[in-house]
């Protein structure tokens, strides 16, 4: 009866799950970037999408961010759907100038006339292996600039239903998808499909602590909460899932709830997202905290591609856990 | 405008719940009256105003539960209000001391670290943060203490209304284990020849009613306060170092029914001729035993006097009441073989012991008190 109900995929399966039923369903969506078609996509995410649409929708690109993201926003400016996939977060900083200055800026510029509809997805994070030029967290420097919609895919429900909200979007929405993540398997709802991009989510109920988080850590925090449960702690994990705009009500109402908070993310721990959800909770709801608000972010160096050197770069499950002991003045 | 206080009625009292307010505002007082009924571990109490005017305002509520010191009421006095103050204070120790407390805690405030979370609950349900424990980080108060703090307040009311005589367990559990642990006792004791004193009662009980004659225990209580005016050491209090009281209010230690014990006061003892004392204590006793006590007879006695007489105990080693410094024994007057100057003869005798603070005063004081008891009960007729 449950396997009626639910399947088992990667997180890859589920992304590519996306893109071909956003492409079914609207003819005016298609996918650009830097080997999508032929190779099959960097990650292989849109293997086999180009002999199924063909090169007109799944479009290969040059090496030239700052133009076919460029090019992506005109599309969308002309009334097309484009997805545009960068190959990996440190290359989208090549194209922060359109990004900043067209994708965010066009709608307010042209008095409300000229909506942006792009939807540009990236590969991002760390535990690959991919050295410091190809993995990294720059979610936060998204998540600063006004006009953008950022949403972060930490598990497989949402890699298999942010894009085809985010494309109802009339606004440009950056997806941060995980190569972390990319072949871990999960069981998700044989029928799962568009989720809500406007909430963030509790993923595990819990109140003696919130562990807020996004992106890969969901999943380790989620593995912190279970090895938790067995000491006798009750640790609620928040999925922030939407980090620009933040979705506070949630996150306020999981603290008011544990009167405690534990803000992970792998992204460098000054001035990340954490920082700015640290600070929400501090002028709006001081007076429900028992201790200190806390952060786990990553260490402040360039990642390193040793593979011990690289997990110690970023926190791991044992850190949520002893953090979260001592937060509880456990043992 | 004077304010009223929860006041102590004893060492091991910390707070206090108003049971009734006798007086409301516009109503007035003077020294003595008893306007309110507060409900202590002791049961409830008969709380008196040492000062004269108008109640202007009850500042606490029935039923609300308060720290020693709290202003329970504002009273506004005729005239001027410092002076006033001034010269009324004085006429009680406890009292005075209190008020010297009360500003050294507002000379020094502390910040105290607790989590807003705690601060908030602990404002909502008006406990003071100084009153709990911190567990958490760098002894930070946290939420958990502060409902363990709400948990604790509320038992002591509930159990209360199932039973007191748990609660004057606790009360004596309290203060005898406060004493065992930080009073050095040193004990002595002494025989005394009672057939002067009894033959003295014996005739003088003769020519009274059934209700005015007196018990022997009269001439003992007597005897002691005699002996203290001499021997002041062991009429006091030990608060950092010895404080001698001048009045001799003499504490009586009355057993209840149900288990645990009272001790009144027994106002000035010295004063008072053998009839007030008989007056005195068949007032008191009762009292006592239906927990009808006023505020200044539970919490001013100066000295306290165990006698376990009735029972047939020969001797009787007290414990000191802290932060008195000495209790005396009696002991029950039984037929003794006695020789005194080379005859032997049977008289009644009596086992008087006398337990003391080795930190106040030594064997030597103490040996001079007894002797003085043992001298004075040989002189019935003039004590």
């Amino acid at each position: 009866m449950s396997n009626n109900n639910v399947i088992k995929l990667t997180y890859r399966e589920a992304l590519k799950q996306a893109i071909r039923e956003a492409m079914q369903k609207d003819e005016s969506v298609f996918l650009m970037g830097e080997d999508v078609g032929r190779y099959g996509g960097s990650f292989a995410v849109s293997k086999g999408l180009l002999q199924e649409f063909g090169p007109e929708r799944i479009m290969d690109v040059p090496l030239s961010e700052s133009g076919f993201v460029g090019a992506g926003i005109g599309a969308a400016l002309n009334g097309m759907r484009p997805i545009v996939e960068v190959m990996t977060v440190n290359f989208s900083l090549l194209a922060m100038d359109q990004i900043v200055n067209n994708a965010a800026t066009l709608l307010h510029m042209s008095g409300g006339q000229m909506n942006v509809p792009v939807v540009i997805r990236m590969s991002c994070g760390i535990g690959r292996q991919l050295a410091a030029q190809h993995s990294h967290s720059w979610e936060p420097l998204y998540t600063h600039i006004a006009g953008l919609k950022v949403l972060s895919a930490g598990t497989h429900e949402d890699a298999r239903g942010m894009l085809l909200t985010a494309l109802q979007d009339p606004d440009p929405v950056i997806i941060f998808e995980y190569t972390y993540l990319l072949n871990k398997e999960a069981e998700i709802a044989a029928n799962a499909g568009a989720v809500d991009i406007t909430k963030a989510k509790v993923r595990r109920e819990g109140k003696d602590i919130s562990i807020i988080t996004y992106g890969a850590a969901v999943y380790k925090a989620l593995g912190a909460a279970s090895e938790l449960a067995t000491m006798g702690i009750d640790a609620e994990v928040v999925d922030l899932r939407v980090l620009r705009p933040l979705d506070e009500a949630t996150i306020f109402n999981s603290v008011k709830k544990t009167h405690r908070a534990l803000l992970v993310e792998e992204a460098w721990a000054s001035v990340n997202v954490s920082s700015e959800v640290s600070a929400r909770i501090m002028e709006n709801i001081f007076y429900e905290l028992d201790a200190p608000v806390q952060r786990l972010g990553g260490v402040e160096v360039p990642i390193p591609y040793p593979k011990h050197l690289e997990d110690a770069s970023i926190p791991q499950q044992a850190d949520i856990v002893n953090k979260v002991k001592k937060m509880l003045q456990h043992d | 405008m004077i304010e009223f206080k929860m006041p102590s009625l004893g060492a091991d009292m910390e707070a206090g719940t108003l049971a009734e307010w006798l007086v409301k505002p516009g109503d007035t007082v003077k020294r003595g009256d008893i306007i309110a009924v507060v409900d202590t571990q002791k049961g409830l109490i008969d709380i008196e105003v040492f000062d004269e005017g108008t109640i202007s305002e009850l500042v606490i509520k029935e039923n609300e539960k308060v720290p020693v010191g709290t202003v329970m009421a504002l009273i506004e006095s005729g005239k001027e209000d410092l002076t006033k103050k001034e010269a009324i204070k004085p006429t009680s120790k406890i009292e005075e001391k209190k008020a010297t407390e009360k500003i050294s805690v507002v000379a020094t405030p502390q910040f105290i670290k607790a989590s807003p979370l705690a601060k908030r609950i602990a404002a909502e349900k008006g406990i003071e943060l100084n009153t709990i424990k911190g567990t958490g980080e760098d002894g930070a108060i946290t939420k958990e203490d502060v409902e363990k703090a709400i948990i604790e307040k509320m038992a002591p009311a509930a159990e209360k209304k199932i039973t007191t005589t748990e609660n004057i367990r606790m009360a004596v559990a309290a203060a005898m284990s406060k004493s065992n642990r930080e009073i050095p006792h040193y004990y002595l004791e002494t025989k005394v020849d009672m057939r002067k004193a009894l033959t003295w009662l014996t005739e003088t009980n003769k020519q009274r009613t059934v209700k005015q004659r007196l018990l022997p225990v009269i001439l003992l209580l007597k005897a002691v306060a005699k002996a203290l005016v001499e021997i002041p050491d062991l009429n006091g209090y030990w608060e950092n170092g010895l404080q001698q009281k001048q009045d001799i209010n003499i504490g009586f230690v009355v057993s209840l029914r149900g288990g645990g014990v009272m001790i009144p006061a027994i106002h000035n003892a010295d004063k008072k001729t053998i009839d007030e004392l008989m007056a005195a204590l068949n007032d008191i006793i009762p009292r006592a035993r239906a927990m009808k006590l006023r505020s200044s007879e539970l919490s001013e006695s100066t000295i306290t006097v165990t006698n376990l007489g009735e029972g047939n105990v020969e001797t009787v080693y007290g414990v000191i009441y802290p932060p008195q410094v000495a209790i005396v024994g009696f002991g029950s007057i039984t037929e003794e073989p006695w020789a005194e100057m080379g005859m032997l003869d049977v008289r009644p005798v009596i086992n008087i012991t006398l337990s003391a603070d080795h930190r106040a005063t030594d064997g030597a004081t103490g040996s001079r008190f007894l002797m003085a008891v043992k001298n004075h009960l040989q002189k019935p007729e003039i004590l």
